[in-house]
């Protein structure tokens, strides 16, 4: 249902109205805009010194560094968390009970528990010297099961004629899965696994609790060996530079996940889709972490 | 040594604090989510910009630098003297709402255009038609996920527990600290804590889903 449907094409009077509507929020939207701005300003925090360690190549060398920690932080835990997620829904559609059994209930204790908890624990009882580890096996425990649930929907979103024809023609069940199944489930669940690595993403930033160098990390040390001008610490720069760059990662990748969503759809062409009109984005926009 | 009975007054107040923080995180979330939606949908373009800028924003900002936001944004600007639990609070809810908006939004899509074309042909305004028609059944939609969403914010509560607010991951800290604990018992209770709290939110919203189900 479109927006528009909710109120009528604005007429000439519905048109002053919506535009005197629109002036008092944009003044009132600016307004406390400006108040932030000015409170930031009276409590120093535009000094143009603050902003010029930005300007040093080591900075630039730090910021990178701890960018660079972050993705290869990410790319393993991409790689693992995908792995463990076909794992996973293999076995919890696996036609033995046992099996089904281990994988709902490994699938369900990891979707339950807070992430961070289970990077303390991992880090605390395994990985002390090495933070990475904690935090990738963490991410890869918790993303691998939500990316198992989103593998599994999509292979039982697959109609099943679909298998039922490639049995028919004599394949075995693991070419049913591997030739037939998982590239249409993957196809239709793409957008979907796209926007829970976003998660898995921005989840990298736990590292920071477990005092793990990515770039969140380097982003507060950085604030804080940074000399404070006239008694403010450089917090408010750094939010802004290293929030943006978190920001443009993230929107990066949700935009891939968008085009692919929109090319899927597109090249479907009027077949019935694999899935309910809306599911995706749900799935999607439930991904807020763990 | 029992790590619980040892420690149950500071289990139960981890407890209590990510029970707290929990409810109060998602009560914000609600209402700003809702309110966000409404802005999404309106006639008002300056009204849909702001809408679409928070959502895009918050969605795509890790979850701990919004509490470095929080945390350092507000001392900032001038706002001393703030509790870290209510900062937690407004880094949780502000977070959570932009979720809880979209899936609000999704629900709105679901609801069939010709139920907001009658309310407009009896002459219902656009709040009448939003409020009275279209969000209380959009509603049934949306409970799932916001449901899901309300689990990953209890989940999440853990995260505060990096910027001094008491709850269940503190307790974890705490104790972990202690080298007399076997750390994997600690682990297993702190689980049965959040295993109890998100089985009470999923029971909550299937009752809620069972009563709009009966309506329906």
């Amino acid at each position: 249902m479109s927006a528009s449907v909710l109120y009528d094409v604005p007429g000439p009077k519905a048109k002053v109205r919506n535009r005197i509507y629109g002036g008092l929020s944009t003044v009132v939207l600016l307004g406390l805009l400006a108040f932030i701005g000015y409170k930031l300003d009276a409590t120093g925090q535009f000094q143009a010194e603050l902003w010029d360690d930005y300007e040093y190549s080591n900075t630039h060398e730090r910021i990178l560094d701890g960018l660079l920690t972050t993705l290869k932080t990410f790319a393993i835990a991409a790689v693992l968390s995908v792995a463990l997620g076909a794992v996973l829904a293999a076995a919890r559609l696996s036609d033995h009970r046992p099996v089904r059994w281990l994988a709902t209930t490994v699938v369900e204790f990891f979707r339950a528990m807070p992430l961070l908890i289970m990077i303390f624990l991992l880090f605390a009882a395994v990985f002390t010297s090495e933070p990475m580890w904690a935090l990738v096996i963490g991410l890869t425990l918790y993303n691998g099961s939500v990316q198992a649930e989103i593998f599994r929907s999509g292979i039982n979103a697959v109609p099943k004629g679909q298998s039922e024809a490639a049995y028919a023609l004599g394949l075995r069940k693991t070419q049913v899965m591997t030739s037939v199944l998982i590239p249409q489930a993957v196809r239709s669940m793409l957008p979907s696994i796209i926007s829970q690595l976003v998660v898995t993403l921005k989840d990298t930033s736990l590292g920071f609790i477990i005092l793990y160098e990515e770039l969140l990390f380097v982003g507060r040390a950085f604030a804080q060996q940074t000399e404070p001008v006239n008694g403010v610490y450089a917090f408010i720069p750094m939010v802004i530079v290293f929030g943006s760059i978190y920001i443009l990662l993230c929107l990066a990748l949700s935009s891939l996940a968008t085009w692919v969503e929109r090319r899927t759809k597109r090249s479907r062409k009027g077949a019935p889709p694999a899935m309910p009109k809306n599911s995706a984005a749900l799935v999607a926009d439930a991904g807020q972490g763990g | 040594m029992n790590v619980l009975s040892d420690n149950f007054a500071m289990f139960r107040e981890g407890f209590l604090g990510t029970v707290e923080l929990t409810a109060l995180s998602a009560l914000l979330a609600l209402v700003l989510g809702t309110l966000i939606a409404a802005f999404r949908v309106s006639p008002v373009p300056a009204l849909r910009v702001f809408g679409t800028a928070w959502v895009t924003l918050l969605r795509n900002t890790p979850l701990v630098l919004l509490f470095l936001v929080v945390t350092l944004g507000l001392p900032a600007l001038g706002l001393k003297g703030w509790d870290s639990f209510w900062l937690a609070v407004m880094a949780l809810g502000c977070y959570t709402s932009a979720f809880v908006c979209e899936a609000i939004r999704s629900g709105i899509n679901t609801v069939p255009v010709g139920q907001a074309e009658a309310a407009r042909s009896i002459g219902m305004t656009f709040s009448q038609t939003l409020g009275q028609i279209v969000l209380p059944q959009a509603a049934r939609t949306a409970i799932p996920p916001i449901g899901s969403l309300m689990i990953a914010l209890a989940k999440n509560t853990a995260i505060a527990s990096g910027f001094n607010v008491t709850e269940l991951g503190s307790v974890q800290k705490t104790l972990n600290a202690d080298a007399g604990y076997n750390i994997y018992v600690i682990f297993a209770w702190i689980a049965v804590c959040y295993i109890i709290i998100t089985f009470a939110i999923s029971g909550l919203f299937r009752l809620l889903e069972n009563r709009l189900a009966v309506a329906r």
